[in-house]
């Protein structure tokens, strides 16, 4: 294993301090916790809550500052934060008027920030929690704990955070939340796995022309294997997944976020993009906004996902709200 | 008694760490790879704490300690499931000082509602039930029966192994595992794997301490 880190037990630790360092115009590491907070302070407003295991980044830290989270707790890598340190963070950004806390749909971070959640209401705050569910890979049904939650996490920080900065309470930054959660899809593919510090191995092994389809962001295996195809083939593959689970119509505007799993470069993500958009555009589909980046990673990964989000004038508005954070940057 | 119990821990904490590359590796064939790595890191920190306890602790307290632990440092699913299980645990042993076998048989029988309570989930799902609940009904059945401890610990380990061979015929329903459908079936639970390496690590060192 070749990695840039110190220490594999140290890697959560010194990536914090390095972001705290970095972006201290926007966060601040609460002292003694894995936690980032917005370097201001609580606002009068309701705060938003996020995080999960380490080795998403810059999810959730980097979505921290005006229009998006006010906290985000960092696990060890893949590994849900603890009890402790969610009722840390929601506690350090309680401005009063109560967290909504933004979860992955995992059995680990759903217990671990319901045991929190319940920790923090019994000392007075008002707590809600909203769960993230748009992996279309995983089917939903009685035998599943689910689908999982994975990029279509963003538009939630995003679009509930434009929410609660422009002061609505609580009740209704979790409606919208959970709007943009009933709008959203995601898939994702992998052509290459990613190495956990601490176990120092490939999490899984592909075949030199193998991909794994509807891979999921830690490494766990997808719904199948397949040959190496070309881009479009395999982008047309994921977008007809999401559509045939969530129909768009003509003149239905979405937004489309083209997301990197860590070891794929820019490059790639825009020749997957031009191929949403060909598809989307050629079914009179409105794509009114685009994202293309690594937006929530699985370390080295190489691989992306596709995520669609429906739009009606209310999602619309507050996705083209401002945000200013250390990974998310629009006026 | 307490220093029994803290022996005990530390027994089992060891049995943990010697088999961290297993539960890991089990965990990456179905899970997120982090099982062995976690657990191992969480009863590591438990027994720093137990061990900073007055030395008058009674059995709820040290119990206690272990499960509040675990829930602060094992993270993932495991971190409340087995943190839930101590804490109840701790709850019927409290003010316990030597535990016999009917304050044994509402422990066992507590930490197990504690998990099916928080992880929502039952038997057959492949998940620790599977080691745990067998292991229970075989410790109880030994009880009623009037046998030793020993033996009926003893019974719950071998109970608790049959149930980790069970998960490998089913497929997972809950847990990250159960995404995998049709896939899961063939691998053994890590879950139900760490539960019976607790037992086995408990029963070997109550036989060795005779």
């Amino acid at each position: 294993m070749k990695k840039v880190i110190n220490q594999p037990e140290q890697v959560v630790e010194e990536m914090l301090e390095g972001v705290a360092l970095a972006h201290p115009q926007y966060v601040k590491r609460l002292e003694g916790f894995n936690v980032l907070t917005r370097a201001d302070g609580p606002a009068a407003k309701v705060a938003l809550v996020s995080g999960g295991g380490s080795g998403h980044e810059p999810a959730h830290g980097g979505f921290v500052g005006r229009g998006m989270l006010d906290a985000a707790i960092a696990g060890a890598v893949f590994t849900s934060p603890t009890p402790d340190q969610i009722v840390e963070a929601v506690k350090a950004v309680d401005g009063g008027k109560g967290v909504l806390l933004v979860v992955k749909n995992y059995t680990g971070d759903i217990l671990n920030f319901e045991m929190a959640s319940e920790m923090a209401m019994d000392e007075g705050i008002q707590v809600e929690t909203v769960v993230v569910n748009d992996d279309v890979a995983v089917e939903n049904s009685t035998w599943t704990t689910g689908r999982r939650g994975i990029a279509g996490t963003i538009f939630v920080h995003k679009i509930a955070g434009a929410q609660a900065e422009a002061g609505a309470e609580l009740p209704e930054v979790k409606r919208v939340a959970e709007k943009v959660i009933a709008n959203v899809r995601s898939m994702g593919m992998a052509l290459s796995p990613c190495i956990v510090p601490a176990a120092g191995k490939a999490s899984f092994s592909l075949a030199e022309n193998e991909i794994e389809i509807g891979m999921g962001i830690h490494g766990e295996p997808g719904t199948h294997r397949e040959t190496m195809r070309l881009a479009d083939e395999i982008a047309a593959q994921l977008l007809k997944k999401i559509l045939n689970d969530m129909p768009v119509d003509p003149d239905d505007e979405v937004a489309v976020m083209v997301n990197g799993l860590g070891g794929t470069p820019l490059m790639e993500l825009y020749i997957v993009n031009r191929k949403i958009r060909e598809v989307l555009d050629n079914s009179g589909v409105k794509v009114v906004k685009s994202y293309v980046g690594n937006y929530m990673t699985s370390l080295e990964m190489a691989g992306f996902s596709v995520t669609v989000l429906k739009l009606d004038q209310e999602l619309k508005e507050l996705l083209f709200a401002p945000a200013d954070t250390p990974a998310l940057v629009q006026f | 008694m307490s220093e029994r119990v803290v022996a005990a821990l530390t027994a089992i904490n060891n049995a943990i760490s010697q088999n961290k590359q297993l539960l890991t590796d089990l965990d990456a064939a179905i899970g997120d790879a982090d099982h062995g790595i976690n657990m191992t890191r969480g009863f590591g920190a438990a027994l720093v704490k137990v061990n900073e306890l007055a030395a008058a602790s009674d059995v709820g307290m040290i119990l206690k300690t272990v499960g509040m632990t675990l829930i602060a440092t094992v993270g993932g699913a495991a971190g409340p499931l087995y943190g839930t299980a101590f804490l109840r645990a701790a709850k019927a042993a409290q003010g316990v000082i030597d535990v016999d076998g009917q304050t044994a048989v509402r422990m066992f029988e507590a930490a197990i509602e504690g998990i099916k309570q928080r992880g929502k989930a039952t038997r057959g799902e492949k998940t620790m039930l599977d080691a745990l609940e067998p292991a229970y009904e075989a410790f109880i059945n030994g009880i009623n029966a009037e046998k030793l401890l020993i033996e009926c610990l003893g019974l719950a380990c071998e109970a608790a192994d049959k149930g980790v061979e069970y998960t490998k015929t089913i497929i997972a329903t809950k847990g990250r595992a159960s995404y995998l459908g049709e896939r899961s079936r063939g691998h053994q639970d890590p879950g139900a794997t760490s539960s019976y390496i607790m037992l086995k690590a408990l029963a070997d060192f109550c036989q060795s301490g005779r």
